[in-house]
């Protein structure tokens, strides 16, 4: 691994004396994007603003590029560390390649005028950050998502070897947020500049991060990957929510179950029940889920939202065992619904589930289901 | 396109200006051609009146409003740099009532005291008090971040040094208080030669130091977070911003007392007709159009009534006063919050 650009050793973060984050300790290498999660008010963006030097580190070390923070001027940091901020600006009379021209202010001379490799890098940038066409616009006629692609061509511009970014997806829509992270993937790649970022998008952080950094009020927790930091219970957990709410294989996340004895039994399977399961949530209707196979794509929600769950292990036809546990929940129901559109090998059994509902006359259209209560 | 555009402004703005001091050069209770200005200047002996009216009075009061007028533009933008905000300015942040206030409690000692008063310490009194009103607004800006707040603040604070001085002007000797009276309700008259080489010398310095700054200003406009993370140094930058733009509205306030309403509509004129808010282009204009707009409203508080004068205040209010309501209406007409 090559030499990082950023080292934080046992920094303590805060404000006006008051620590917020104790001993916190990362690296960020160039080409590597950091992400910070953690719930709100923990202290995420406290440590970002201390390592850009907005605020003064309470204790601890911030190296950036070899050297201590403290020891550059505010203008060698600028060529080294770029910032993205959340905090709207304002600006009138501005188009937007004069902002982008702005990141060039560590480059230029006194009277801050462009050289043609100044605008070089303004019109570079402008094509990472896909901003050419906005070029003439005036910054305030923009959409967020517009301005925060301007904003961040403009930290481009800054050809930093650190980009730090906080909360960059907020105000966005989903399209801005996968364009915004495909810049910075790009960023990385193209001129192996280092990326530390906060997110509140989990989903997000789970698939742009090379590595995720935990931030528990008061101290950072876990560090590593996202496979390592991504486990269910865990994150769960970190954001104190119920330990099923959470899906840490798509970061998924399901409301609080309805409670009580089941009213309604769902065959499910193969993805088909999540709607069904989330329609009976919304109307708090309490509901019991199966037969699911241990890897079966409803698992995760019917965990999450059914009061009961029946399970079989993953790969193996439903046993007998299981299909009468079914059956007996289902008799104690007031209905029963089928989502599974077909059977297979795996899944014959819940055929015989389905004939047994037919047989009690419970079998409902999750339509009238949702009518009737 | 906006290269031309720039040209043509600033054409527009040298043209006005010459335009505007030759003819308040011209235009006086006596009138005289131009023609007659360029005989008397040839030639002073044969025209000693001209000559006398043209050097000791109409020239220091054209250069001194001309002058000023430019400086106090510059103080304005200089302050809306640091506030970001253009509504920022100061008349009404209170500063030039600071000033004013400093100024007038050391003319009244002066004439009770009966010793001579230079027109150097008349503005170093006028800064001491415009930092004064400074270090108050400068207070309040740090326990409110709303902008209307703090103007609001900034206009009481104006009327306070305002009423305090009219309590000193009526407790000084009467005997000179028509001169002082005047000089509070702001007026270019009675400018000496010595006061314009001040003037000159005291503005010209300053506004060649706004200028440097253009760079960071620029930078400054995204914020002071941006500004810091792109290399700015923000503590220095912001001193610099404040000294001068109260050294610059203490001189307009110890030469022509306080004048209203110039720094605000001046820059928010230049920035729309520029179409541009970037400092290095603007700050030039501003003090151009500073000076074009208080030539032109000294030509009118002259000549309207003559004889009799009007303040410059009420004349800067009249024509600036609905620019600045313009402005306020275009913002809250788009998405902002003041």
């Amino acid at each position: 691994m090559s030499e990082p650009i950023l080292r934080v050793q046992a920094l303590d973060a805060g404000y006006h004396g008051r620590v917020i984050q104790k001993g916190v300790s990362f690296e960020v290498a160039p080409g590597e994007i950091l992400v910070l999660i953690g719930p709100n008010g923990a202290g995420k963006s406290t440590i970002l603003r201390t390592v850009t030097g907005q605020l003064p580190p309470l204790g601890g070390r911030i190296t950036l590029a070899g050297t201590p923070l403290g020891q550059y001027s505010p203008r060698q940091a600028a060529r080294h560390m770029a910032v993205l901020m959340t905090e709207r600006v304002r600006m009138e009379y501005a188009p937007c390649r004069e902002i982008v021209g702005m990141g060039r202010y560590p480059y230029t001379g006194h009277l801050g005028l462009l050289s043609p490799e100044d605008r070089r890098a303004v019109s570079d940038a402008m094509a990472l950050a896909d901003v050419t066409d906005l070029a003439d616009r005036d910054f305030s006629s923009l959409s967020d998502g517009q301005r925060q692609r301007v904003l961040l061509a403009r930290a481009i511009c800054q050809e930093p070897e650190l980009l730090v970014l906080d909360e960059p997806t907020m105000h966005l829509d989903i399209r801005y947020q996968l364009s915004l992270l495909g810049v910075l993937r790009r960023l990385t790649r193209e001129r192996n500049a280092a990326v530390l970022m906060t997110l509140h998008e989990l989903e997000l952080a789970q698939r742009i991060a090379d590595r995720v950094l935990c931030i528990r009020p008061g101290c950072p927790d876990r560090c590593g990957t996202p496979e390592e930091v991504f486990e269910s219970g865990y994150i769960a957990q970190l954001f104190g929510v119920e330990a099923h709410a959470f899906d840490a294989l798509y970061s998924t996340l399901e409301l609080p179950a309805a409670q009580g004895p089941p009213q309604v039994f769902v065959i499910c399977g193969g993805g088909s029940g999540v709607p069904v399961f989330r329609q009976l949530q919304r109307r708090g209707i309490p509901f019991a889920a199966g037969v699911l196979h241990e890897n079966d794509l409803d698992l995760p929600a019917a965990r999450a939202l059914a009061v009961q769950v029946v399970t079989e292990e993953g790969f193996v036809p439903i046993s007998e065992e299981r299909l009468r546990q079914a059956k007996d929940i289902m008799e104690r129901c007031d209905a029963v619904i089928c989502t599974v559109p077909s059977f297979g090998p795996m899944n014959e059994g819940c055929k015989s589930l389905l004939a047994h509902a037919r047989s009690l006359g419970k079998l409902r259209d999750p339509e009238t289901i949702a009518q009737k209560t | 396109m906006h290269r031309r555009r720039m040209g043509v402004i600033y054409t527009l703005l040298c043209v006005l200006l010459l335009a505007l001091m030759l003819a308040n050069l011209c235009i006086g209770s006596v009138n005289t051609a131009p023609g007659t200005l360029l005989a008397a200047l040839r030639d002073p002996d044969a025209n000693t009146v001209t000559y006398r009216i043209l050097m000791q009075i109409r020239l220091p009061r054209m250069l001194c409003a001309a002058v000023l007028g430019g400086g106090l533009a510059v103080s304005g933008l200089l302050l809306q740099s640091f506030f970001q905000n253009p509504i920022a300015g100061p008349y009404i942040l209170g500063i030039s009532s600071g000033a004013k206030l400093a100024a007038a409690l050391l003319m009244v000692a002066a004439l009770t005291g009966g010793f001579a008063l230079r027109s150097l310490w008349l503005v170093g009194a006028a800064f001491v008090g415009a930092m004064l009103s400074m270090g108050l607004v400068l207070l309040v800006a740090s326990k409110v971040h709303r902008m209307s707040v703090l103007i609001v603040c900034g206009v009481m604070i104006g009327y306070i040094c305002s009423s305090v001085t009219d309590f000193v002007v009526n407790f000084s000797d009467d005997a000179n208080i028509v001169n002082l009276h005047n000089w509070s309700m702001g007026s270019f008259s009675g400018s000496d030669p010595r006061d314009a080489r001040i003037a000159c010398a005291i503005v010209l310095p300053a506004v060649t130091g706004a200028f440097l700054l253009a760079k960071p200003m620029d930078a400054y406009r995204l914020g002071e977070q941006y500004a810091r993370s792109s290399g700015v140094a923000v503590r220095p930058f912001r001193v610099a911003l404040i000294l001068l733009s109260s050294l610059l509205s203490a001189a307009v306030t110890a030469f022509a007392g306080p004048i209203s309403f110039v720094g605000v509509a001046v820059p928010h004129l230049v920035k729309t007709l520029l179409h541009t808010a970037k400092p290095i282009r603007i700050l030039p204009a501003c003090f151009l159009g500073g000076a074009v707009f208080c030539l032109f409203c000294d030509l009118v508080t002259r000549t309207l009534f003559a004889p009799t004068e009007l303040s410059i205040s009420s004349v800067t209010a009249l024509f600036g006063a609905p620019v600045v309501i313009a402005m306020l209406l275009r913002r809250e007409g788009g998405h902002s919050d003041v």
